[in-house]
């Protein structure tokens, strides 16, 4: 297979992902995408031009060695593959799933120039689903350094930098405030786009590496920053405690039954099981109609869950356009293809309630592009006089979330910025020497993957921080003897 | 797995669990809760705290039976566990020296009130407690109430016991009677936490409400506890449990307890169906487990 010409390379058409049909799909909550074939995975494989300088590894926020892996599967090497992948990448088998790859990776692959990226996120994922199944001892067990780490938050950047320390021999704790690891891939994240089997079992490769993972305790209120520090007898502690509290937009009705907020709405139905209720004992308001508000991957899991549950139509009302959506491509697509109705600009006014107090339908009013703002997104304007009702039993609020206060309440002397969220240095340690941050509570609601890279980027420095005394910025520690 | 050492009937409906928990323990203040989820596939319910022992690790919950959930919590025996208990959860209760504070619980609400009575005895209150119940048998803890405040009232709706009528008349005849009281600190049922913050409005007195809205994570995440006080919206789990009572939008939390009614109904029926048809099976094999042994026991 190496010995492909680059010319021969070039002929191989992209591999299409196979996927669920979309009516069948559009009523299941199994995984839409199925999954390359093994042919497909080393077919995709050979379309890598194996670039000397990979801009693709620099596109991908915890840096794999991208052209090797791919190489190594070329070849055929399926262990070879995995030992490259997972020595980047603790969690494969769900960046794989959900990483947004043509904004990172496959936005830099030569090939995107000329034609289509190089399906890297396809490949990691077959690469991860295939080590889950034939290889158990992916890790050298390394010596202990005798250091203790906290790790707050069983979310990406909490698990990402749990793997990291435990590679180089720290004993870590993983602090879960809910009844299972996973954050945000087990509340958020559906079912139908990460299968729960798969971060269960990324997790278990974690606990098989020697990180504890602890559920059931809510850094800020079981115990504080402080506590763990000292009483407790952590050498240091990486925060990544997520997103926190979801925001309404303030619009008249927002408390009628039938409101929620996404973060709501997808932890009733992924983490509680309310789409199998009967089996489970958590409720969850079905409706005919529903809309949910957003354009953002959160609105889009929203909106396909609602399709799922029976809603028809489901409709995604979203204040800019479509080109603007932060989403992935390929959901918008996939959500699309599911019977997804897009209301794009046009923006709530109001929710409307029935005499019981229950949802009823949302007033709305058209929008159209001005100047761009701040984001360099042409800013949408309302247009006067063009208001018309959606009529809908439950209204689904996905416009983003704030800095959950709990944490950084109870914890004297840690900076945040005017927002709540936790301020960092280049190496992610925050004011409190031997105290560090990273993903959604320092960056206020990014992507699964910036909260890995920050995991990643944060382990080296507490590992640098434990055995040298000091942070990347020679900030002197505090208490770290082991 | 949290394990239940100690588990008894208050009332016909009301049960207190002692639960291992050394974690909450250690950290509980009066004013905190923690979520339970009972077993696996179980819903997440917020209860208070209504006790603490640091040094035994355990904290003492006591639950009504009003749905499906508190109903399986019930059923628990000493040496059976809850798979999850996470706490302590909400602010703790602002404690001051308010000279007289009166604490009225209504209900299984006075499980709320009663770590409160002793942190406002140690911060130099004199403490007055107003419990009330349907009758003599829904009274809870007047005892253990008796050990902190200076006084306690018991009342029952049907006069069965102590002062006849609800709390919220008692208390203002003891606003009235003793013209000294700074603060009113109170949890039960939502009518009688909006009378009462109607009894106590006129007479200026700062009134603290414990508020019991639906909740998942408890730690501000999915905000399905949202209430409106003072016009403004509040996350009950990490803005409160504890709000003013004067300024809470009682009429709409009222409203917002009923989203699921319905589910709650569903759930309750299956419940005791699936506890019939258990029964049936248990019942059925020990027959066949008889006529396998010819009666002797296996």
């Amino acid at each position: 297979m190496a010995a492909l010409k680059p010319s021969e390379r070039m002929k191989i058409p992209r591999q299409p992902m196979p996927e669920q049909e979309p009516a069948q799909r559009a009523a299941n909550f199994q995984e839409v995408n199925c999954g390359y074939s093994a042919e497909a995975a080393s077919t995709e494989a050979c379309r890598c031009l194996q670039c000397k300088d990979a801009k693709c590894v620099g596109g991908c926020p915890v840096n794999i060695d991208i052209p090797g892996f791919v190489d190594a599967l070329a070849d055929g090497d399926l262990s070879r593959a995995a030992d490259i992948l997972f020595a980047d990448n603790v969690l494969p088998g769900i960046t794989g799933r959900v990483c947004p790859q043509e904004t990172q990776c496959e936005a830099v692959c030569v090939r995107a120039k000329k034609g289509t990226p190089v399906g890297i996120g396809y490949m990691e994922r077959f690469v991860a689903d295939w080590a889950r199944q034939h290889r158990k001892d992916l890790f050298e067990p390394p010596t202990p350094t005798g250091f203790r780490v906290a790790v707050v938050g069983s979310g990406p950047g909490g698990l990402t930098c749990a793997g990291e320390l435990a590679k180089r021999g720290h004993a870590v704790t993983v602090f879960e405030a809910l009844h299972i690891p996973g954050g945000v891939l087990v509340y958020g994240i559906p079912e139908f786009r990460l299968p729960k089997a798969i971060v269960h079992a990324e997790v278990e490769t974690l606990r098989r590496r020697g990180v504890e993972i602890v559920t059931d305790v809510v850094i800020g209120q079981t115990y504080t920053i402080h506590e763990l520090m000292k009483g407790e007898g952590y050498h240091a502690v990486f925060v990544a405690n997520g997103a926190g509290l979801p925001v309404f937009q303030g619009i008249p009705g927002e408390n009628l039954k039938g409101v929620y907020s996404a973060n709501e709405f997808l932890t009733r139905v992924n983490l509680m099981g309310a789409y199998r209720f009967g089996e489970t004992d958590t409720p969850v308001i079905k409706a005919s109609q529903i809309v949910v508000v957003g354009g953002g991957n959160t609105a889009m899991d929203s909106v396909r869950t609602a399709r799922r549950l029976g809603a028809s139509p489901a409709t995604l009302v979203y204040r800019r356009s479509r080109e603007e959506m932060p989403a992935r491509v390929e959901e918008v697509k996939h959500a699309e293809e599911e019977g997804v109705v897009f209301r794009m600009l046009c923006n709530p006014l109001e929710v409307l309630g029935d005499d019981k107090g229950w949802v009823s339908g949302v007033r709305c009013i058209r929008m159209e592009l001005g100047d761009p703002d701040a984001s360099g997104r042409r800013r949408p304007v309302p247009i006067p006089g063009s208001e018309f009702e959606i009529p809908c039993q439950v209204f689904i609020e996905a416009i983003g979330t704030k800095a959950n206060p709990l944490l950084t309440q109870t914890t004297p002397g840690l900076q945040t910025n005017k927002w709540g969220n936790i301020v960092v240095d280049d190496n992610n340690m925050t004011s409190i020497p031997g105290v560090f941050a990273g993903g959604d509570i320092v960056r206020g609601g990014a992507t699964v993957i910036l909260a890995m890279g920050d995991g990643k980027h944060a382990a080296a420095a507490i590992h640098q921080y434990l055995t040298t005394g000091c942070s990347g910025n020679g900030r002197a520690k505090l208490n770290a003897v082991p | 797995m949290f394990t239940v050492q100690e588990a008894q009937w208050l009332t016909p409906k009301v049960r207190r669990l002692l639960v291992r928990a050394p974690r909450v323990a250690r950290s509980h203040r009066p004013g905190h809760f923690v979520i339970v989820r009972v077993h696996e596939g179980g819903e997440r319910i917020p209860l208070t705290i209504a006790n603490s022992d640091n040094e035994a690790g355990t904290i003492t919950l006591i639950i009504q039976v009003v749905g499906a959930t508190t109903e399986k919590l019930c059923a628990l025996d000493a040496g059976e566990s809850i798979a999850n208990v996470v706490g302590p959860l909400g602010r703790p209760t602002e404690i001051e020296n308010f000279g007289h504070a009166v604490l009225v619980g209504g209900g299984v609400g006075t499980a709320v009130i009663y770590p409160q009575a002793g942190a406002l005895r140690a911060a130099g209150n004199r403490v007055t407690a107003i419990i009330g119940g349907r009758s003599r048998e829904y009274v809870i803890l007047e005892a253990e109430l008796g050990a902190h405040c200076d006084e306690v009232f018991p009342c029952t709706d049907d006069g069965s016991y102590g002062y006849h009528g609800f709390v919220t008349a008692r208390l203002k005849e003891l606003i009235e009677e003793r013209r000294d009281v700074g603060a009113v600190l109170t949890a039960g049922p939502v009518p009688m936490m909006r009378a009462l913050a109607g009894v106590t409005r006129p007479f200026g007195i700062k009134t603290i409400a414990s508020l019991n809205p639906v909740m998942v994570d408890g730690t501000g995440m999915c905000g399905g506890c949202r209430v409106t006080v003072d016009g403004k919206m509040k996350f009950a789990c990490v803005d409160g449990p504890e709000f003013d009572a004067h300024t809470v939008d009682f009429a709409e939390l009222t409203d917002r307890l009923s989203t699921y009614r319905d589910q709650e109904a569903l759930a309750w029926n299956r419940l005791h169906e699936f506890t019939e048809a258990g029964a049936a099976a248990r019942c059925k094999m020990r027959e066949l487990e008889e006529a396998a042994t010819g009666g002797r026991p296996l």
